[in-house]
């Protein structure tokens, strides 16, 4: 049995009368990659923040690598790594600055910090252009620099808002297949959101798909496919059973302007 | 690692992140070099031949030499939450806040940064005063102090432009309550008339005014011949006084960036 490295436990945020996330109940061991899919303004996004301690909840509680978000949200910064929708890397500073700045801030050993950055590009595939101003990289190679500074502290969990938003399906395989050697290599939980189903279905051991801030269904690809009665169904098929039809959908336009914007950038 | 030791070093990445930055473009510091310029040239040589403005036994151009210097470190603080709101809408601000630096280090570390690029303001003010004829002060002590307290003041009012920031959320808001906020700073100060010519009630808002103190201060270390009106020790203790309060109400306030 795999030991839990995220448990939550009736998480619940209100802004005002409007309830974002409600209740959330659900746990994810340690390594697995677990996809949060949904509508736009379904509580995918408030749930990380909160997961983040970006947010705090107005209810319930939930522990990240045993640290609790409400009382020891220090703990739980230290044990993750997050990257946000938006381009959260500098476009001014080069890569290797961007990631400077960062092993500073999570203490890195002064010794260790140079070793660390070289493998994080090396392993990011930016070696060749960690000199180069990230104003000039590519929208692939801008989310796998944002990737490399969120892991340089080797996080036990890494939290993805739409990791993928914005990127081509060649710069989004290039991203997953970072991904997919970071849990093989070091064990990262990845704990991310994502519209894209195809990858919920490649890369996801377990997804929750939520639906105005409830959980909605929670399993394997397979056995929420099988839940609707076996068959052929497809997993764009359950998503639409569970997140409801397309017209109650959307999300506010705070959400579809960031989307759209991060996409501008990547793009 | 003692918290104090990680506090003082979580600022001053902040800092260096900010600085390396500059290093990559320093173009503004050019374009910013033009007001103080502006005003120095043209006002002060105007209002100092119009001998309209009693200023005691100084020059108007010595007296209004600092209070020039204070107004750019004033202008370009002022207006520094806008970059906050910029790495808002990028996921900068999110992604510092996920980390376990401590929201003070951020807000002081944002404010250091101002302070050390209105520095090049000073360097501005001091060549044109030397071409203008102030009587400078030139002692190493009094230039240092200089420094300090254009670091000190633009870390107070960036550090004030970052609440704004944090409240309005949006540029379009922050640019209207910036220009709603900066005249009157700038004009209910001592900083181009002292405070014995201002009617009462103008007199007692310069009193209650950070600008004026941090003014006073820049006067009495610039000038040759000057001496301060409110006492050095009592411009340190409302300058840092104010900016230590604001710093903790910035790192309040900054966390909702992210949310």
């Amino acid at each position: 049995m795999s030991d839990t490295v995220l448990e939550i436990k009736a998480l619940t945020r209100r802004f005002g009368a409007f309830t974002a996330v409600d209740s959330l109940t659900l746990s994810v061991n340690a390594g697995e990659v677990f996809g949060l899919l949904g509508s736009n303004g379904a509580g995918k996004t408030t749930t990380i923040k909160m997961l983040t301690t970006l947010l705090p909840p107005s209810s319930g509680e939930a522990r990240v690598a045993g640290f609790s978000i409400t009382t020891q949200a220090v703990g739980v910064r230290r044990a993750i790594g997050y990257v946000p929708q938006a381009v959260s890397v500098d476009g001014s500073l080069t890569g290797y600055e961007n990631l400077l700045i960062f092993a500073k801030l999570y203490d890195l050993p002064h010794r260790e910090q140079q070793t660390r950055i070289r493998e994080a590009l090396a392993f990011m595939g930016l070696t060749a252009d960690g000199g180069r101003l990230v104003g000039e990289y590519s929208g692939g190679m801008v989310r796998r620099l944002e990737i490399a500074q969120s892991t340089l502290h080797r996080p036990r969990v890494l939290f993805l808002d739409e990791p993928t938003v914005g990127l081509d399906p060649i710069a989004r395989d290039a991203v997953w297949k970072h991904l997919v050697d970071l849990r093989a290599n070091y064990g990262t939980t990845l704990f991310f959101t994502t519209h894209y189903l195809e990858e919920a279905e490649s890369h996801c051991d377990r997804i929750a798909i939520m639906h105005l801030g409830k959980v909605a269904a929670l399993g394997t690809c397979k056995e929420l496919e099988a839940s609707l009665g076996g068959g052929s169904r497809t997993l764009n098929e359950v998503f639409v059973h569970y997140a409801g039809s397309v017209l109650d959908s959307g999300g506010t336009f705070h959400d579809v302007s960031t989307e759209r914007v991060t996409a501008q950038r990547l793009g | 690692m003692h918290p104090v030791t990680g506090f003082v070093e979580k600022t001053f990445v902040i800092t260096e992140f900010e600085l390396r930055k500059l290093r990559h473009d320093f173009t503004e510091l050019v374009t910013r070099a033009l007001q103080p310029a502006l005003w120095l040239l043209i006002f002060g040589q105007v209002f100092s031949r119009s001998g309209a403005m009693h200023t005691g036994n100084i020059p108007y151009l010595d007296f209004i030499a600092p209070g020039i210097l204070a107004q750019s470190v004033l202008f370009v603080a002022i207006f520094y939450g806008i970059n906050v709101i910029w790495e808002r809408d990028l996921g900068i601000v999110q992604k510092f806040l996920a980390s376990p630096t401590p929201r003070a280090a951020l807000v002081l570390g944002k404010g250091f940064s101002a302070g050390i690029r209105t520095l090049s303001q000073a360097a501005v003010v001091y060549g044109l005063s030397l071409l203008l004829g102030v009587k400078l002060n030139w002692s190493p002590l009094a230039l240092l102090n200089v420094l300090i307290v254009v670091v000190l003041a633009a870390t107070l009012f960036s550090t004030f432009s970052l609440i704004i920031a944090c409240i309005v959320k949006t540029r379009e808001r922050f640019m209207g309550v910036g220009q709603v906020l900066t005249m009157p700073l700038f004009f209910a100060s001592n900083a181009i008339y002292p405070t014995a010519i201002m009617p009462d009630w103008l007199k007692t808002i310069s009193h209650l005014n950070p600008l004026t103190y941090v003014v006073d201060a820049l006067r009495t270390f610039m000038l040759a011949d000057s001496t301060s009106t409110f006492g050095l020790s009592h411009d340190y203790t409302v300058i840092l006084l104010t900016t230590s309060i604001l710093v903790l109400i910035g790192a309040r306030l900054y966390p909702r960036l992210a949310s």
